[in-house]
C-alpha cells in the first residue's frame, strides 16, 4: 500500500517535472532601458510568481497551460502579456502617468458628440478650434453648426452668437464652469477671450444643469482654458489679415515644483488701417486695440486629493468707429462728424478649490469663487453709454453617491452679487442684485441603456423673488449606437436691455421703455421653459464611421422683455403680452469619407415668433433656413510630424425678415425680406514639425456684401440714421496668414 | 464606579473591534479575468449590482477590479460569486460553464485566440 502511494507521488511529481522543465527567462526595464529591481512576475490565476533581480532579469517556470503573465511594479502600469513560446522576453514597463497621457492624446477627436452623457453635449477640441484660425471665442464656432454666428451691427462688426434661434443672453456662457459672459459683457464678452487660450468648448443644447445657476434658457457654452500643467512650455502665435488686423499671442508655462504650475498668457491685437470699401463714408471695420493678460496658478496634490486653480486677468480694449475722418480728440461731442468709441477695462479673478476624498473616488467637493469688475465707457455720436458692473460669484458643490455609483448626486449652495451703474444718455440706471440659492441634482445611470438627471434649485433673489428652477434630462439607448435624449427645464433672468442691445445707440431711434412697475428698468424678469428631444445614431458605411443626429427644441416664454424694432424711429422694450416661442430643428451628419477626409453637413430650421404690440411676427434678422457644410482633409503625418491640413466651410443663410421700415421716407425703406446668400471660408495649414506651423486662409471668399448697411449714412445726425439692420457681411472677402511656434 | 468604567471600556472595545471588522468604505482589489471593454461593463455592473458595493472600476490591462464596499452589507466572497454568475473568474469563485458560455464571443477570455485578437487591436 505504502509503496503504491510513494510510487504514485513520484509518478505525479515526475509528471509535473516534465511540464515544469521549461522556464521562461526575461528582463523588465523602464523606458530608459534600465532594469527594474523587484518587479513582480506571475502567471495569471496561479500562485507561481517570482521577482526580478538587480538587472531586472527573471526566470519563471513555464507550463503550456500558463497563457498569461502579469508584470507589475509600484508606480508603473501593470501589464498582462500572452505567452505562446518560451523565448527570452523583454518588457518595458510604462510609468503610470505617462501611459494615461498617451492614452488621452490617442483618443482625441476634433469634435465629438457624446453617446454617453445624459445631456446633449457637443465637444469641440483644440484641433477643431484651429480650423478657424481666428481669433477669439466669438469666432470659434464657425465650423460648428449648433451655434450660429450673426452680425450685430454695421459699425463694430461684432459677431453675436445664437443657439436654437435665441441670442446669446439666453445662453449661459461659462469659463471653466463659472458664468462669465453675462451682464455688462454680454455683447463683447466673447471677443475678450483669445482663441489660443481655449483648450476645448462644450456646447449643451437646451436646458442646462441646475449646478451653474438659474439663468440659462436655451443652452450652455463652457470654455475650458489651457492649463499651466498641460499647455506647452512656450507658445507664440502671430496673425495678420488684409483688413489690417494684427494679433499676437504668447503663452509661458512654468513648473515651480511638483505641486505648483503657473502660466502667463498675453494677447494683443491692433487694427489701425482705415477701410471704406462700400464708400458710405463710414469705417467698414472699427479701429481697435486690445491688451489681454492672464496669469494662472494650478495646484495639484495627488496624495492628499487637493486641487486648485487661481486666475487673474486684466483686459484693456478700445474700439473706434464712425465716419472716416472722425478724430476722437477733435470731434467727440461734435454734431458735424459722427464717431464712436468703446473703451472697456476689465479685471477678473477666479479661484477654484477641489478635494477628492482619497479613499472614496466617487466623493468630492469644490468651491468656485469669482470676482470681476467690468467698466465700459462709450459714446455713439452724441449718445453716451457707460456701464460699470461688479460681480461676485461663489458656488459650493458636493458630489457623492446614494448606495452605489449608479445613483449620484450633486448638491450645494451659491451666492451671487451684481452691482450695476449705468448711464444711458443723461439718465442713470443703478441697481444691485443679490441671490442666495441651494441646489440638488440627482443622476441615475443603469450603466447600460438608461440615464437620467433630475435637478432642482431654490433661489432667493432680491429683484427676481424666491423661485424654484426644475430641470430634467433623460437618455435612452434603444439599440446599438442609437441615443434618444429628452430635456426640459426652466430659466429665469433679468434682461440688461441696454448692454444686450448696444447697437441701438448707433441709430437715431428713440428709446422707449414701457414701464410696468417691474424691478428691472421697470420691467419684469424673463422666464422661459425649454423642451427638447434629440436622436443620435452612429453608423458604419463603406467601412467608415459616421453619425447622424436630429433634434428639435422649443423655448416658450412665460415672460420676455420684448425688443421691438418694428417702428424705424423707435426701439421699445416691454413685457411680453401673449406668446413668444422659438422652435428649432436641426439635422446633422458627420462622416469620415476615408482616412483623409471628414464631412459634416447640417440643415437647420428656425421658427421664432413673438407677439409685438403691432402683431405677431417672426423675429427680425433671423433666417428660417440655414444650411451648413464643412469638409476637412489632412495628409499622412510624416516622420517629424509634418503634415498638410485643409478645411472649408460653406454656409447658406436663407432669407431674413427685416424690421418694418414702411414709415420711413421711400429712400430709407427696405424690402420686407433680405435675400438668401452663401458664405465660404477656407483654410490651409502646413505643419512643418511638432514645433512649427503656418496657415493661410480666407473668409467670405465669394465676397458677399450687404449693400447700404447704414441707413441715412449721408446724414448721421438726421432722423433716419440707422446702423442696426445688418443681415450680411459688410466687409466682403478677407485673407489672412499666421504661424504657431511651440516648445514643449 | 468601577463597573461603569469597565462597562465603558467594554463598550469601546466592542465598538472598536466592530469598526475594525466592518468598515463602511472598504477598498478591495480583486483580480477578475476578462478581455475587453464589454467585459469591463459587465464586470462593473455585476459588482455594482451586489448590494453593499458602492464603486467598481475594472482595468482591462491589469485585470484588477477596484471595489469599495460596505462591509456591514457584503463581503469579498459575495462579490466574487456575483462576478462568477456574470461569467467572470476570480480567485475566490470560478464561473460555471453555463455562465461562461453565455458571454459574447469577443469576451471569451479563456480562449487564447480571443485574447490575441484584442491585443492586436491595441
Amino acid at each position: 500500500m505504502e509503496k503504491k502511494i510513494i510510487f504514485s507521488i513520484f509518478f505525479v511529481l515526475g509528471f509535473l517535472q516534465v511540464f515544469a522543465q521549461q522556464t521562461l527567462k526575461g528582463k523588465v526595464t523602464d523606458k530608459d532601458k534600465q532594469g527594474i529591481l523587484g518587479a513582480n512576475i506571475y502567471w495569471l490565476n496561479t500562485s507561481v510568481g517570482v521577482t526580478t533581480n538587480e538587472e531586472g532579469k527573471f526566470q519563471i517556470p513555464y507550463k503550456s497551460i500558463y497563457k498569461k503573465i502579469v508584470i507589475s511594479f509600484v508606480g508603473f502600469k501593470t501589464d498582462t502579456l500572452v505567452v505562446k513560446e518560451v523565448n527570452f522576453l523583454t518588457h518595458v514597463l510604462k510609468e503610470e502617468s505617462v501611459l494615461e497621457e498617451v492614452a488621452i492624446t490617442a483618443q482625441k477627436k476634433a469634435t465629438s458628440r457624446s453617446f454617453l452623457q445624459t445631456q446633449n453635449v457637443f465637444t469641440v477640441n483644440s484641433e477643431e478650434l484651429l480650423k478657424a484660425a481666428c481669433c477669439n471665442l466669438a469666432e470659434s464656432f464657425e465650423t460648428n453648426p449648433s451655434i450660429d454666428v450673426n452680425f450685430s451691427d454695421a459699425l463694430t462688426g461684432t459677431r453675436q452668437i445664437q443657439m436654437l434661434g435665441l441670442n446669446s443672453p439666453y445662453l449661459l456662457i461659462a469659463q471653466e464652469n463659472i458664468p462669465m459672459v453675462r451682464g455688462a459683457s454680454q455683447v463683447y464678452g466673447l471677443t475678450f477671450t483669445p482663441g489660443t487660450w481655449v483648450e476645448s468648448i462644450q456646447i449643451t443644447k437646451g436646458a442646462g444643469s441646475v449646478v451653474n445657476g438659474f439663468e440659462s434658457i436655451s443652452g450652455q457654452i463652457n470654455a475650458e482654458l489651457v492649463k499651466p500643467f498641460s499647455d506647452k512650455k512656450f507658445f507664440i502665435n502671430g496673425y495678420g489679415n488684409l483688413n489690417g488686423r494684427l494679433e499676437l499671442n504668447t503663452h509661458f508655462n512654468h513648473k515651480i515644483n511638483k505641486k505648483w504650475h503657473t502660466g502667463l498668457y498675453i494677447h494683443g491685437n491692433i487694427r489701425t488701417e482705415k477701410f471704406d470699401k462700400n464708400k458710405d463714408g463710414f469705417l467698414d471695420t472699427p479701429l481697435a486695440e486690445q491688451i489681454n493678460v492672464m496669469n494662472r496658478w494650478q495646484f495639484t496634490n495627488n496624495e492628499t486629493g487637493w486641487v486648485s486653480f487661481l486666475n487673474f486677468r486684466f483686459l484693456n480694449d478700445r474700439k473706434q468707429t464712425g465716419q472716416l475722418n472722425f478724430n476722437p480728440d477733435l470731434h467727440k461731442g461734435s454734431n458735424t462728424i459722427w464717431g464712436s468709441e468703446i473703451k472697456t477695462k476689465r479685471f477678473d479673478f477666479s479661484g477654484k478649490v477641489g478635494y477628492v476624498f482619497p479613499e472614496l473616488p466617487f466623493q468630492s467637493m469644490g468651491l468656485q469663487i469669482a470676482f470681476s469688475n467690468h467698466d465700459q465707457e462709450s459714446y455713439f455720436g452724441l449718445r453716451d453709454y457707460n456701464i460699470n458692473h461688479q460681480s461676485v460669484y461663489s458656488n459650493f458643490i458636493f458630489n457623492s453617491i446614494i448606495g452605489d455609483t449608479r445613483h449620484k448626486f450633486k448638491t450645494g449652495l451659491s451666492v451671487t452679487y451684481d452691482k450695476y451703474n449705468e448711464l444711458v444718455e443723461t439718465t442713470n440706471f443703478d441697481r444691485n442684485e443679490n441671490s442666495l440659492g441651494a441646489f440638488f441634482e440627482y443622476a441615475y445611470d443603469n450603466t447600460e441603456n438608461f440615464s437620467a438627471t433630475l435637478g432642482v434649485r431654490l433661489d432667493h433673489h432680491n429683484l427676481l423673488g424666491t423661485f424654484v428652477t426644475p430641470r430634467m434630462h433623460l437618455r435612452y439607448v434603444p439599440w446599438e449606437k442609437g441615443v434618444l435624449r429628452a430635456s426640459i427645464g426652466r430659466g429665469k433672468r433679468s434682461a440688461n436691455i441696454f448692454a444686450e442691445n448696444q447697437q441701438l445707440f448707433a441709430s437715431s431711434r428713440q428709446i422707449n421703455i414701457n414701464n410696468s412697475g417691474g424691478n428691472i428698468y421697470g420691467l419684469n424678469p424673463e422666464i422661459a421653459w425649454n423642451y427638447g428631444v434629440s436622436f443620435l445614431q452612429g453608423f458604419r458605411f463603406l467601412d467608415e464611421k459616421g453619425d447622424i443626429s436630429l433634434d428639435f427644441y422649443q423655448t416658450n416664454f412665460e415672460n420676455q422683455v420684448v425688443v421691438d424694432w418694428e417702428n424705424p424711429q423707435q426701439i421699445s422694450f416691454y413685457n411680453l403680452e401673449g406668446r413668444s416661442v422659438a422652435n428649432s430643428f436641426q439635422l446633422e451628419t458627420n462622416y469620415r469619407l476615408n482616412h483623409h477626409f471628414n464631412l459634416r453637413l447640417a440643415y437647420k430650421f428656425f421658427d421664432v415668433t413673438t407677439d409685438y404690440v403691432s402683431g405677431n411676427f417672426s423675429k427680425p434678422i433671423q433666417p428660417k433656413h440655414r444650411f451648413f457644410t464643412n469638409l476637412s482633409a489632412e495628409t499622412h503625418k510624416r516622420k517629424k510630424g509634418s503634415q498638410w491640413k485643409f478645411d472649408a466651410t460653406y454656409n447658406f443663410i436663407g432669407k431674413q425678415r427685416l424690421p418694418n421700415t414702411n414709415s420711413n421716407p421711400t429712400q430709407f425703406q427696405l424690402a420686407e425680406y433680405s435675400k438668401g446668400y452663401s458664405l465660404l471660408n477656407a483654410q490651409m495649414t502646413r505643419i512643418f514639425s511638432e514645433n512649427f506651423e503656418v496657415y493661410v486662409g480666407g473668409e467670405n471668399m465669394t465676397n458677399v456684401k450687404q449693400k447700404n448697411p447704414i441707413l441715412g449714412s449721408e446724414n448721421p445726425f438726421g432722423a433716419n440714421f440707422d446702423s442696426t439692420i445688418v443681415y450680411a457681411p459688410i466687409f466682403g472677402s478677407t485673407f489672412y496668414a499666421g504661424f504657431r511656434f511651440k516648445i514643449d | 464606579m468601577k463597573k461603569i468604567i469597565i462597562l465603558i471600556c467594554v463598550l469601546f472595545v466592542g465598538i472598536s473591534t466592530e469598526a475594525q471588522k466592518k468598515k463602511k468604505n472598504a477598498k478591495l482589489i480583486l483580480e477578475v479575468d476578462g478581455v475587453c471593454g464589454m467585459c469591463k461593463k459587465r464586470i462593473e455592473k455585476a459588482a455594482l449590482k451586489t448590494k453593499g458595493v458602492k464603486f467598481a472600476s475594472w482595468n482591462v490591462q491589469s485585470h484588477e477590479l477596484m471595489v469599495i464596499i460596505d462591509e456591514r452589507k457584503t463581503n469579498e466572497v459575495k462579490v466574487c460569486e456575483n462576478l462568477a454568475n456574470a461569467g467572470h473568474d476570480t480567485k475566490k469563485a470560478k464561473a460555471s460553464k453555463e455562465a461562461y458560455d453565455a458571454l459574447h464571443e469577443c469576451c471569451k477570455y479563456r480562449n487564447g485566440e480571443v485574447i490575441e485578437e484584442h491585443q492586436k487591436k491595441q
